[in-house]
């Protein structure tokens, strides 16, 4: 292996472009490489490497709530779910709750997010897009504005403002925190409030607040991915919300001993 | 950790260990599996074939991208301002670059696809041919991609072309690096879904009571909501951690127990190399002071010492020289303190040396922040809540009391913000005098950069012509990470170096994490003082809230990568390219003094390297 090699600049060289850089004038800065190497495979790299470092697209899915609910005795089954795919800049949001009630056998819920997400700033995306709900009965499409992100003091916030195809409007506040009580025991208090701007008999829903729930949930995450959990979930309509409800026959709130699983990949 | 039980294990598992050492290149085999020194690939000319391998770690099967079949690859020695050639052909269905980490090679050699050359295309072979001036520990690694983060990596020893003024009975090389089962993509994009996905040390419940009791019930809530109102984690310290690494000293884990061989009273040179893709370690060896001699490749003055951080691509070269007949253990605790490795160094082999109790996590703290010359009593009070960085142009100085905040001490802040920046140090501090995060309190000498003297005149003593601000970005919770708040795939152009020209290029951590810096084709004279000896490198550990400066001479023309070598950073888009122009189009450059006159010489754009 000592032995003394013909150290052969000419002979590498000559397989690149073929000028020396003196001869093309001068290169740009970035593009120096060029002196030495076909410039179009150089300039495929190039490309190449500006993607990979920061350019990347990738994708998330979350089943945040996959939980049975008892529900004061007719019990439910609810996924609450999003997921996303993009870049840093861009990002198709997709977003669905399903409720389905074992009791009744059908959909008390079935709401689908197709959002655009933009970061407007550190910690906040602003959110465009449609929402359909697909129960039977109250199959509307929406329009959709809304924020999501990381509030100070670490909860996690979504809120949205929908609008109707026939023009009503309500909202919805979402807000999460986790307490880590150990590595992996987490104890998981939540919230959702409902508003509407005008009573939309149809969707059950009264102006004002309209239902407002809260929840306690403890998980152990046997690893980051895979957690399950129990916990309690109270959910309460409130006024013109909860004369539907009991005009309806249902009662206007309930309190839920659940039991899921919340993973991501 | 290990248990007795597994060494045990280990120790009888004879045919388990003999398995795993054909997997591994001689150099590092165990004195147990018969290697009692070096062995490498020496010469001028070299072969290497990159591919796929299996390799097995800690017992356990992998997948792995290898340089010759091995993990790590084969230790490549050769010798200062020999001319020497390798023939690297890749078996990948994907292509592959070797860059040779550290070495002065001209640059259109650096094997960085995309900026020195197109890389090495599936099934191709390309030859690298340069010399080198200079000697050294190095290592060489690729640059494409995170094959670096699946094994393609290995150890470069230059020799110098007299005398080493580094003198040892006997020596050995510590591959320090971080072996993952799951693939590096996959890893990547669990930490772009979680940034907290390896985090098994955060700040819990039973911590916040520990901590009221300690520093009371007022104190630890103040704590904790001034670390909430930022949405900053104080336990953020690596991103990728022992939740999914195994720690490895040469391709062994700690239960494969690498030794290394000592007779009593020898001196012997240790060249360490943290080869790890994301991985800061803590470089001890209990009961055994080191002399630093080297680091990153060039001799320094010799300084004693107990303890070092080593950031990823750094590497030191230290003398030891046990006495005693018995057992050392060498441990590269990660610097998050979540894992560790551990080999043994011997006077015979078969000997486990005890392994050390991982040490408790550090804690992040206001200068870690960028905050130092705000630490004082009030702190934990109100002023904080009201400092939202976001809108930090319009930040109410009067919220702060006394005369900490003087004008002298705002960092200033033009570059871009926006959701990629979760932070911008306010009042950064020079943390060169400091040993690194976590190792402030330790009850023994730990290095520090501003001890590190180099052992020749520096070879350019000219003060700095220009200067320049670099700020370290990045965005913890979207695992964004970038230089000026810009990444690579958003720059509008590379960073330009005039030929020839004396630059001080001073860094500025806006981050909460360290991350070690590194410019190809020069090294830099890191300004501890203002000597002239000042060590240089080719990587630079910047702290959290760090304010460093190093000076360099822009003397290698050429395009060359400058980026953070923690690689999952780096894939984020913390990297930039420096070029430096040749004197005659140097004009052209934007924003550049145009008062440079043309140089005599117009052909003068090739090799820099062979010359320094």
């Amino acid at each position: 292996m000592r032995a003394p090699s013909i150290f052969a600049l000419s002979v590498f060289m000559s397989t690149a472009s073929g000028l020396p850089a003196s001869a093309q004038g001068p290169l740009p800065a970035g593009e120096q490489a060029a002196a030495y190497w076909d410039a179009d495979a150089l300039a495929a790299s190039r490309a190449a490497l500006r993607k990979e470092h920061g350019a990347g697209v990738s994708y998330y899915v979350l089943a945040d709530r996959l939980e049975y609910q008892s529900n004061d005795g007719s019990p439910t089954l609810l996924f609450d779910g999003q997921g996303w795919w993009g870049s840093d800049s861009n990002r198709l949001w997709i977003k669905s709750e399903i409720e389905y009630d074992f009791t009744a056998d059908r959909f008390e819920e079935a709401e689908l997010q197709a959002l655009w997400s933009r970061p407007i700033a550190r910690y906040f995306d602003v959110q465009t897009g449609v929402r359909h709900d697909f129960q039977s009965g109250a199959e509307r499409t929406f329009g959709v504005v809304g924020v999501q992100g990381l509030a100070p003091y670490w909860f996690e916030i979504d809120a949205a403002i929908f609008v109707s195809g026939q023009g009503d409007v309500s909202a919805r506040f979402e807000a999460e925190y986790d307490l880590l009580i150990t590595q992996r025991l987490i104890l998981q208090p939540r919230t959702e409030l409902n508003f509407a701007v005008q009573d939309v008999e149809d969707a059950g829903a009264g102006s004002g607040l309209s239902t407002a729930e809260l929840g306690l949930r403890l998980r152990y995450e046997f690893t980051r991915q895979l957690a399950p959990y129990v916990g309690v979930n109270w959910v309460r309509a409130v006024g013109d919300t909860a004369d539907f409800a009991r005009a309806d026959g249902d009662d206007p709130g309930a309190v839920s001993l659940v039991a899921g699983v919340r993973l991501w990949f | 950790m290990f248990s007795r039980r597994t060494l045990l294990k280990s120790a009888a598992g004879g045919g388990a260990l003999a398995a795993t050492s054909a997997l591994l290149p001689a150099w590092a085999r165990s004195a147990t599996a018969g290697n009692k020194g070096i062995f490498e690939l020496a010469g001028t000319e070299f072969d290497l074939t990159v591919g796929h391998s299996a390799v097995e770690i800690g017992g356990r099967a992998g997948h792995a991208i290898t340089v010759n079949g091995t993990l790590p690859g084969p230790l490549l020695r050769f010798r200062e301002g020999e001319k020497i050639t390798l023939r690297v052909r890749n078996m990948l269905d994907e292509s592959t670059s070797i860059h040779w980490h550290g070495l002065l090679v001209p640059f259109q050699m650096d094997g960085v696809p995309g900026v020195s050359f197109p890389g090495i295309a599936p099934r191709s072979t390309f030859t690298y041919e340069f010399a080198v001036p200079q000697s050294g520990t190095y290592w060489y690694h690729s640059h494409s991609g995170l094959q670096e983060q699946a094994g393609h990596y290995g150890p470069l020893i230059v020799d110098p072309a007299g005398e080493d003024p580094i003198k040892s009975d006997r020596e050995y090389v510590l591959v320090l690096s971080d072996w993952s089962f799951d693939h590096p993509h996959k890893v990547f994009a669990r930490l772009k879904k979680n940034n907290e996905v390896y985090n098994f040390q955060q700040r819990t419940a039973v911590d916040f009571v520990k901590d009221a009791g300690r520093i009371g019930l007022k104190g630890a809530i103040a704590d904790r909501a001034m670390w909430g109102q930022m949405r900053m984690s104080a336990t953020d310290i690596s991103d990728a951690t022992a939740a999914i690494y195994t720690y490895l000293i040469n391709g062994h884990a700690t239960a494969d127990n690498w030794t290394a061989i000592f007779n009593p009273g020898e001196c012997v040179r240790l060249r360490i190399i943290n080869a790890s893709a994301m991985t800061i370690f803590n470089f001890r060896i209990p009961g055994l002071p080191m002399t630093v001699v080297a680091a990153d490749g060039l001799a320094v003055q010799p300084v004693e010492t107990d303890e070092f951080q080593i950031g990823v691509a750094e590497t030191y070269d230290v003398i030891v020289s046990p006495e005693k007949p018995r057992a050392f253990a060498l441990v590269a605790e990660a610097i998050d303190r979540f894992g560790q490795v551990v080999a043994t160094l011997a006077p015979e082999a078969g000997l486990v040396a005890t392994a050390p109790l991982l040490r408790e996590r550090p804690i992040l703290t206001h200068k870690d922040m960028g905050m130092a010359a705000m630490d004082h009593g009030s702190m934990g009070d109100a002023p904080m809540a009201g400092m939202d960085h976001g809108a930090m142009a319009g930040m109410d100085h009067g919220a702060i009391s006394g005369d900490a905040m003087a004008a002298e001490a705002m960092q200033e802040h033009d570059h871009k913000r926006g959701a990629g920046v979760d932070n911008v140090a306010m009042a950064p501090t020079n943390r060169l005098d400091e040993p690194g995060l976590g190792l402030e309190n330790v009850p023994h000498r730990a290095l520090r950069y501003s001890q590190l003297r180099s052992l020749t005149r520096n070879p350019d003593l000219r003060p700095p012509e220009r200067e320049m601000e670099i700020h370290l970005t990045g965005n913890m919770e979207r695992y964004m990470w970038s230089f000026d708040g810009v990444k690579f795939s958003a720059v509008d152009g590379p960073i330009i170096f005039n030929e020839g020209e004396r630059l001080r290029v001073t860094l500025v951590n806006d981050t909460m994490m360290t991350h070690p810096i590194h410019l190809h084709g020069m090294f830099f004279d890191l300004v501890v003082d203002d000597s002239d000896f000042k060590p240089r490198k080719h990587t630079v550990n910047v702290k959290p809230g760090d304010k460093l400066s190093f000076d360099v001479t822009a003397d290698h023309v050429g395009d060359w990568a400058f980026h953070c070598h923690l690689l999952f950073h780096m894939h984020a888009g913390m990297m930039q390219v420096v070029s430096v122009m040749p004197r005659k189009t140097a004009m052209l450059g934007a924003g550049d003094k145009p008062a440079i006159s043309p140089a005599p010489d117009a052909t003068k754009t090739d090799d820099h390297g062979g010359h320094h």
